[in-house]
């Protein structure tokens, strides 16, 4: 089994995600890139966790679980709030702050 | 297969700094839940005090101490516990300026109940309540907690949780102005999106560098620099990633964008805090990714780091000359700062760690205090911040408008004020380390953020104060506090900086 291609793979999945944040304009879709990045990190560290023969990966990868599930906790509330008080959910129409 | 799990040692006295702070933080989460409402607060404020305050004591009392504890996680020595008795003092600080009553006609500068929306009638009828919701201060405590750890991580995967502890909460505070809500709205919105893709370019960082060195303790990875001629490509991609996150939080250029937008929208106070006490941990931890885990590759990273080093003076200082609002010009003197301190930590010496350390400290009394005095300006929507709106301020106050001008002196790094002694400090560590004609891009941005500075001075002190002009309120001791410990330690520093600079330069050595 060659685990370089877990690694392309995650790396792809990295890219495309890191892409979606900087080309959709929902912040829910925004925020779905990022998790996207996140399990991309979580394929990269359980395939090293292999190539290295450690279980340390594996256990990275539970702990960035978590921190995820934090992170939508406290991400939905804040666009939940901007949603509620503008009817959209855009990064464009979020615009009051520009010098 | 795996041997047994053997369970880890755990001495809990040299980490007392943090757990203190986060069981404060905890009780604090149980009056929020449990207490009655109208006692909610100075339990809230007293708590916060003192979890504060004993973090404090407990730093005082390990000076000293090196070494790693929890399975060599986090390191206590001596640029933790430095960094960890700023954090704690900087933090009462912060909840003192959270606290603060008298300054607007109703309940402080922090939302009466988040979930109300906006312009709604319910917002309306709370935005003259006094009893407010004070989920804001466990909010603090927790994010204070996980910068306390920051900067004493070892491990790379404990410093990706501590960043998440100490962001999430900020990112919720971010949104929690009581005035200008849809702006405070904005900024908790952008903080927590491009806060969420640094970090999580940050964990791809611990991901290659685990699939480097088979471990994420910073010794490991430098043994693992030091010794194997693996995947090269690993170690800088990942050391890249790493960075991203860390100049993220440090707000360095090209990473800047969300910094003027998010101290202009949140409430004044929690910018303060954020302004001071965010950048220190993020340096600290910083310094210790790049002095202990690659110490041995200066010459790989060094080259990069100078190129951010000088943008980031530069664009800060620029487009610090072109803002025409107080919050925002102090966010983007922010940034020509980070640039600053970026000199000593590229000189990649104990020097230039002690020159950062005492940069840090300077900085971070001086920001707290400068954010203070603009929550004192005000008309009758809340805080005025438009420059056009202190002109002639000097007239009206000559004590708060003096204040302000000594803190732009400071952060301008006039002589005989903290700053000029931290920059000398930082920019004497970049000369030694061969890094002159950095050092020299540094002095040429200094002169032309002094620039802004003294036009803010002459501003207030040389115009004539609009008529419809916003007056100064009359601060409680909270804010008046804060603002005399800024002045305090920005003058001792400048004047009496000795033994300061000893202290830093006895905390300049890393464990690991």
């Amino acid at each position: 089994m060659n685990e370089s291609y877990y690694l392309l793979l995650a790396a792809l999945l990295f890219t495309i995600g890191a892409l979606g944040v900087l080309l959709r304009r929902n912040a829910i879709l925004v925020f779905m890139s990022v998790e996207l990045m996140l399990n991309s990190v979580n394929l990269t560290l359980v395939t090293f966790s292999r190539t290295t023969g450690t279980l340390d990966g594996q256990v990275m990868a539970f702990f960035v679980m978590v921190v995820a599930a934090a992170e939508v906790v406290v991400g939905l509330a804040i666009i939940m709030s901007i949603f509620r008080s503008r009817r959209s959910a855009s990064v464009d129409d979020a615009s009051l702050l520009k010098f | 297969m795996p041997g047994e799990i053997l369970s880890p040692q755990l001495s809990y006295a040299p980490a007392a700094p943090m757990l203190l702070v986060f069981a404060a933080a905890l009780i604090s989460v149980l009056i929020e839940g449990f207490a009655p409402a109208a006692r909610r607060r100075g339990l809230q404020i007293a708590v916060s005090l003192l979890g504060l305050l004993s973090a404090l004591v407990a730093t005082i009392l390990l000076a000293g101490t090196e070494e790693l504890v929890f399975s060599d996680a986090i390191a206590v020595d001596g640029p933790t516990l430095f960094l960890q008795g700023t954090l704690a003092v900087l933090g009462m600080a912060g909840v003192l300026l959270l606290s603060e009553r008298s300054l607007d006609s109703s309940g402080g500068a922090v939302v009466a109940r988040a979930s109300a929306l906006p312009g709604s009638r319910e917002d309306v009828a709370l935005a003259e309540a006094t009893e407010i919701q004070t989920e804001v201060y466990p909010l603090a405590l927790f994010s204070l907690g996980g910068m306390m750890l920051f900067p004493a991580c070892n491990n790379l995967l404990l410093m990706f949780v501590a960043l998440e502890v100490l962001s999430l909460p900020l990112y919720l505070m971010a949104g929690l102005a009581r005035r200008r809500r849809l702006l405070s709205q904005e900024a908790a919105v952008k903080y927590f999106l491009l806060g969420a893709f640094a970090s999580a370019f940050f964990l791809y960082g611990v991901a290659l560098l685990y699939g480097y060195a088979g471990s994420v303790d910073l010794g490991d990875v430098l043994s693992a620099t030091r010794t194997t001629g693996s995947n090269d490509a690993l170690l800088f991609v990942g050391l890249a990633m790493l960075a991203v996150g860390l100049l993220f939080k440090v707000g360095a250029v090209p990473f800047q964008a969300w910094t003027p937008d998010v101290y202009q929208g949140s409430p004044t106070p929690v910018t303060a805090l954020m302004a001071a006490c965010t950048k220190i941990a993020a340096f600290g931890a910083m310094l210790r990714v790049l002095y202990v885990g690659f110490g041995a590759t200066g010459w790989d990273w060094r080259p990069m780091m100078w190129g951010i080093a000088i943008l980031t003076m530069g664009v800060g200082a620029v487009l610090a000359v072109t803002q025409s609002d107080v919050k925002r010009m102090l966010a983007y003197s922010s940034v020509a700062h980070t640039g600053f301190i970026l000199v000593g930590v590229i000189a990649l010496s104990g020097q230039g760690l002690s020159g950062t350390l005492f940069y840090l400290l300077a900085y971070g009394f001086t920001t707290i205090a400068s954010f203070a005095v603009v929550t004192l300006v005000r008309d009758s929507s809340g805080e005025a911040t438009h420059l056009s709106q202190w002109a002639g301020l000097g007239r009206k106050s000559p004590l708060v408008a003096g204040t302000f001008a000594f803190f732009l002196a400071a952060l301008a790094g006039i002589p005989l004020t903290s700053g000029f002694m931290a920059k000398f400090a930082v920019f004497a560590a970049g000369v030694d380390g061969g890094a002159t004609a950095l050092v020299v891009v540094g002095v040429v941005a200094s002169a032309v953020t002094a620039f802004f500075y003294a036009r803010v001075v002459v501003l207030m002190f040389f115009n004539e104060p609009p008529p419809d002009g916003p007056t100064v309120a009359i601060p409680s001791v909270f804010t008046a506090g804060t603002i005399g410990l800024g002045l305090a330690v920005s003058v001792v520093l400048g004047v009496l900086p000795q033994p300061f600079l000893d202290l830093a330069g006895r905390a300049s050595q890393f464990v690991y």
